[in-house]
């Protein structure tokens, strides 16, 4: 018997091209090692020889990486250090602010009116839902109540939005795990609601869309057409998306199970919106604390049981069905009348108007260079984002220009909960269940 | 059902039923409740607001088991006290309160951390020590979060605190460049990261003084 030599180790393919079985036409179990010139086991060598095997030495110590913040999965510039103990994520330390740009602090600086089209920058992926809370919060801290067209003019602007927002989740967050269909088929439709957008007030993504006491615009004429024509579209881009996905194997292996939030933990937390109601507790503000007549739509509120990352992927598929729902209903009961309120302290005139008349241009003066003053108070107004709660605080003392205006941006409280969510589970699942927060950095930083 | 508010009044309506609790359960650390525009505001004093958040969770009368944000606001007028500003919910009996502390804002700016009581505080808190230089006294990692942690200009949401920066903008540039952002870590990570050459000596030193201060070994 000839001793073995280590040292020529290979595999088999790479050593003699041998077709990898033993002289009983067995297939040989790796590793295989070079035995004068024939491919042998090591394990049978070892049987034979009595020699003792030892394992590699895998133990080592902890790895210390950073996931961004530049990073194309962490959706924008979020930076992870993960301790990891092999592949396994045993502790994650998120860090923020890359985005810092300090809105509130400017938003004292600011008129009411003006502070709108900052609110489209947070979460820009909902700027109408954004300018309908700021709006909403104005006109609470003024008194005032608007047209009941405008309301449901705002609620649709809401629900197209929201749409946008789990759109764009849906399609980055499969591209994440690894299909790239659907985020194809999604951001068509993506396409088609800013195009009615566009149709509505010029502008695609930021838009701006709401002043205090009405909107910017009225729909023109033939746009609800349009966006009767979107419903139906989408309606079956979205079933044929979620067809790609909802029983695939692979979505499924590497959602199911990941993350997971227990209701008590998710509530304890502050988590809010579809990451809440993924772990079973069914809090909407739409439903819970209703604004924009909402609890007299006719609509269902998902909720999950397991609260893992592919219950929040169908919590929000439902949640576009459900706005589908009410998106119907709106254009169904769209009243016609002003849209805007007839308060011409708040209201600019029409422009003949301000250029015929001493009043209205009076009027339109004061409004554009002092802006208009509530009294002194203040209030927190609460919108269902697609991310969650969110929610604004704004405080008046009777200027033009609020005292604070503060932003509670709900993927800052469910990004907060991350560490306890991925520690424990593999690094490839980080970026599953990063994903499934359904963070905008935009308004995480602000 | 719970409706969209109408009407709503500037100031006064019915109170939040939890205010009229708090007084009976705490008498005179609860300073006043009043009404805005439909919402509830009760002023804690600062010694009590952790037992106060603690009882408003625990009761089963009350259950607020939701912590909404924490925040703070200072006014234009210098002479009001800086407010200290809870939010919470009730999320089964759909109630909504907001507490606050008066500080005065030539004191120190001291209260309790409730991160005890919600997990949910601990970003909370720390934006509000990062904007308004409030320290929440018991959180564990109380730290700047939307800025870094050598930003040396103060605290922004502060009302004298100029929109610009107190630094010019060639020093704050200077500054920046001087930065090696791959370099920041927070002592939570310097613990992990001990064998890191790469570490800056500022960080070094802070890790050996924080060792000194804690008397841990630090590390795993």
């Amino acid at each position: 018997m000839t001793s073995v030599d280590t040292t020529a180790r290979r595999t088999i393919e790479v050593a003699l091209g041998t077709s990898g079985l033993d002289a009983n036409g067995l297939p040989l179990r790796a590793p295989l090692v070079v035995q004068g010139q024939s491919a042998v086991a090591l394990d049978a060598l070892e049987a034979l020889e009595g020699m003792s095997r030892h394992e590699p030495e895998l133990d080592s110590d902890h790895m210390l990486i950073n996931i961004g913040p530049q990073h194309p999965a962490t959706h924008g510039v979020l930076r992870l250090v993960l301790e990891l103990d092999g592949e396994t994520v045993v502790r994650c330390i998120p860090h923020i602010g890359y985005l810092h740009c300090g809105f509130e602090k400017i938003g004292e600086y600011r008129q009411y009116n003006q502070i709108i089209p900052w609110t489209d920058r947070e979460d820009y992926l909902n700027s109408p839902g954004n300018n309908v809370a700021f709006a909403m919060g104005c006109e609470r801290l003024f008194g005032v109540e608007i047209t009941p067209r405008c309301t449901v003019l705002r609620v649709i602007a809401m629900e197209l939005a929201r749409i946008i927002s789990h759109v764009v989740w849906l399609g980055t967050t499969s591209v994440d795990i690894g299909a790239f269909t659907p985020f194809l088929w999604l951001y068509q439709e993506r396409e088609n609601v800013y195009n009615l957008l566009e149709g509505w007030v010029g502008a695609r993504l930021t838009t701006s869309m709401t002043r205090v006491g009405g909107m910017a615009a009225d729909i023109p004429d033939g746009w609800l057409d349009g966006l009767r024509a979107f419903i139906k579209g989408f309606s079956k881009t979205l079933e044929e998306s979620v067809k790609m996905l909802e029983t695939n194997a692979i979505w499924a292996g590497r959602t199911v199970g990941l993350g997971a939030m227990s209701a008590e933990e998710a509530v304890n937390a502050g988590l809010s919106g579809p990451m809440l109601r993924a772990s079973g507790v069914a809090y909407d503000v739409r439903k819970d604390f209703p604004y924009m007549d909402y609890e007299t739509y006719d609509f269902d509120v998902p909720v999950g049981t397991a609260g893992d990352v592919y219950d929040r992927f169908l919590v929000r598929v439902e949640e576009m069905r459900q706005s589908i729902r009410i998106l119907e209903q709106a254009v169904r009961r769209l009243p016609d009348g002003p849209v805007n309120i007839d308060d011409p302290r708040l209201i600019l005139p029409p422009k003949h108007k301000a250029t015929s008349e001493m009043e209205s241009m009076i009027h339109h003066f004061k409004l554009v260079m002092e802006g208009p003053r509530p009294p002194a108070g203040e209030c927190y107004v609460a919108v269902e984002s697609p991310k969650g709660e969110k929610g604004y605080y704004m405080v008046s003392d009777g200027s033009a220009k609020p005292v604070r205006w503060r932003i509670r941006p709900p993927s800052f409280v469910n990004l907060s909960a991350i560490p306890k969510m991925v520690e424990g589970h593999l690094l490839s699942d980080v970026i599953a269940i990063n994903a499934s927060i359904d963070i905008v950095m935009g308004e995480i930083d602000r | 059902m719970p409706a969209t508010p109408r009407g709503l009044p500037h100031r006064g309506g019915a109170l939040n039923p939890s205010a009229a609790a708090l007084s009976e359960r705490f008498g005179a650390a609860i300073q006043r409740a009043e009404a805005t525009w439909g919402e509830t505001t009760v002023v804690v004093a600062r010694e009590a607001i952790h037992e106060v958040v603690q009882w408003l969770h625990d009761e089963p009368s009350e259950r607020y088991d939701y912590l909404v944000d924490v925040t703070a606001v200072e006014y234009r007028d210098a002479m009001r006290p800086l407010e200290v500003v809870w939010h919470l919910r009730a999320l089964g009996a759909r109630r909504f309160l907001r507490l606050k502390v008066e500080l005065p804002s030539r004191g120190p700016l001291v209260v309790p951390s409730v991160m005890d009581i919600y997990s949910g505080a601990d970003w909370l808190e720390r934006e509000c020590f990062d904007m308004f230089g409030i320290t929440f006294e018991g959180h564990p990692d109380l730290r700047r979060i939307l800025l870094w942690e050598s930003y040396k200009e103060g605290y922004p949401l502060r009302k004298n605190f100029p929109l610009r920066g107190r630094f010019s903008r060639a020093e704050q540039l200077k500054q920046a460049l001087a930065q090696d952002p791959e370099a920041r870590y927070s002592m939570n990570e310097l613990s992990i990261a001990e064998a890191f050459d790469s570490l800056p000596d500022d960080m070094r030193r802070r890790l050996a003084e924080e060792r000194a201060r804690t008397g841990s070994e630090g590390g795993e």
